[in-house]
């Protein structure tokens, strides 16, 4: 017993510091950020395995793509064209897995320690959003780096790339919210992975990330302008390569789908915790 | 002073089950007071009650005053609590688990390194603390969840079960912790138990819980003196449930028309 004994009572006595509102809602983003960030730090081997399929997507699919020139992209190289889209699918790929951490935590008794603590389920679910917007990024991160060695001119201005971390984390704090939602849902790992699965790949063809919309056909250029993916890619080709873009309109989306996922997985949080 | 724990004409049905039966006690402050009860007793239900988990259905609850209904964040600002299942984050190491909890509690910045470095010291654990929590030993995880728990210092301690699954000497260093807890910082403790043997060491006060309800509250030595000469705490669960405590809820099933009172004693 190393610490000093005090009067009986002590602990009873004390008051406990209770913050609110805004400021609780920034500590807790910040504690499941950096808890992420400190299990990234313990193992690095997600990071690497999961840098090799937008490698392949860029390095195959784009080297090749370039070549036969058939996808019209103006005057920018197919390559740069398609580089912020592997950026955003690869976050994709990440954030829509994420629900599998909460379940994982269920099942390991965590969840319900952290539903003990003074922490509201919407407070939770942000900072779990934005851990895994934090991973998201830390990968984001890697894609860049590959598609810079692969000639891909990018902006290198910081505030642009600032831009880039922000689009990157709400884009990822969406799909995460859309991964707990579906959790809430299915409340299995099993399930969760085969939904996952089922989705991601529509998500990412209905998008912008490899081809204009205009190139789609009528029903999927609906879809593609319904899917937050597509604004997260308009912006980051924006901010990464220069293309014109709405920010107002692409942020405005981002962040609205990421409100909507807070609430919606916050709701469906408690069938996770009986 | 108020009840650490006041819970009053609590019921909490899943469905058509009650699994708590209009259950009524006091914990007073600084005590040790134990759950007793087979499983399906309502002793775990009880403890989700408390501890925020379930919504109340029926009846009050009130911490240190708190009413748990309008100020469930206050209580859990109040609470510290293990749950049966060993479950800790085993990616992270076991100092960067106990400052996860410290930074949840709301910890001021200031205080929390020292705050962490007291609790890991309390359970015996600054040696390990710089270890990925998943090389930790069963009892290793039970001792850093109690410092997870105390490291915001709380009024109540609420423990599910904490000695299930581990070996005697683990068992002996976490009733040891407890104990320590009470003595040096008065802190409450609510736990569950099935060990008669544990509720005996470890709780100034016992109740008895069979299918949902109260069926004696009292000190130990009080419920057992009670039974006669050398009445054991299963002896004095076999007067008042008709059953064991060993047998399981359906084998209680059977005699619970004959051991439908409930006592008071201390």
């Amino acid at each position: 017993m190393s610490a000093a004994p005090v009067a009986p009572s002590a602990w009873a006595d004390h008051d406990p510091r209770a913050i609110r509102g805004p400021q609780l809602l920034a500590s807790r983003i910040v504690t499941f950020c950096l808890v992420e960030l400190q299990k990234l730090r313990h193992d690095r081997t997600e990071l690497v395995t999961r840098a090799v399929q937008p490698i392949l997507w860029l390095v195959v699919f784009g080297e090749t793509f370039s070549r036969i020139r058939a996808i019209p992209t103006g005057n920018v190289p197919y390559l740069d064209y398609l580089a912020p889209g592997i950026i955003a699918q690869s976050a994709l790929f990440i954030a829509i897995f994420y629900g599998i951490q909460i379940i994982w935590e269920r099942d390991a008794g965590i969840l319900t320690k952290l539903l003990v603590t003074p922490t509201p389920r919407a407070a939770l679910v942000t900072g779990k959003a934005f851990a895994a917007g934090i991973r998201a990024l830390a990968q984001a991160i890697v894609v860049v780096v590959v598609a810079a060695l692969l000639g891909v001119a990018m902006t290198w201005n910081p505030l642009r790339l600032l831009g880039v971390a922000a689009v990157v984390i709400l884009g990822a704090a969406f799909f995460s919210c859309l991964s707990m939602t579906i959790a809430g849902i299915v409340l299995k790992r099993d399930r969760l992975m085969g939904i996952g699965q089922a989705i991601t790949m529509p998500l990412f063809f209905a998008s912008n990330a490899l081809y204009p919309i205009s190139l789609m056909p009528g029903w999927l250029q609906a879809i593609s302008h319904v899917n937050p993916l597509s604004y997260e890619v308009e912006a980051l080709r924006g901010l990464l390569i220069g293309s014109a873009t709405n920010y107002w309109v692409d942020f405005a989306v981002l962040g609205g789908a990421a409100a909507v996922g807070i609430l919606a997985a916050a709701a469906l949080l408690g069938r996770l915790s009986r | 002073m108020s009840d650490a724990i006041s819970i009053s004409h609590v019921t909490y049905r899943f469905g058509d089950h009650v699994a708590v039966d209009d259950l009524s006690l006091e914990v007073h402050p600084g005590e040790i007071f134990g759950l007793l009860g087979p499983n399906g007793a309502g002793k775990t239900t009880t403890i989700r009650l408390v501890n925020t988990l379930l919504p109340l259905q029926d009846g009050d609850v009130h911490v240190y005053g708190h009413d748990l209904r309008h100020e469930a964040m206050a209580v859990r600002r109040r609470l510290g609590y293990v749950p049966q299942q060993l479950s800790i984050e085993g990616a992270l190491t076991g100092r960067e688990n106990v400052m996860w909890f410290a930074r949840l509690f709301d910890v001021p910045r200031a205080e929390r390194a020292e705050r962490v470095d007291e609790v890991l010291a309390m359970v015996d654990l600054t040696e390990s603390a710089g270890r990925l929590a998943s090389t930790y030993s069963g009892g290793m995880v039970r001792r850093l969840e109690l410092a997870q728990a105390l490291v915001n210092r709380p009024a109540v301690l609420v423990l599910d079960e904490p000695t299930v699954g581990l070996d005697p000497v683990a068992r002996d260093s976490v009733w040891h912790r407890v104990s320590e807890m009470q003595e040096h910082y008065g802190t409450t403790v609510l736990l569950t138990t099935h060990y008669m043997e544990e509720a005996d060491a470890l709780c100034d006060r016992v109740a008895l819980m069979h299918l949902g309800r109260l069926r004696a509250v009292g000190r130990p030595d009080e419920l057992k003196a009670a039974q006669g000469e050398g009445a054991s705490l299963e002896d004095v669960f076999r007067a008042f449930t008709g059953g064991d405590l060993a047998e399981n809820e359906k084998g209680g099933l059977r005699n619970v028309r004959s051991a439908r009172r409930t006592v008071r004693l201390g």
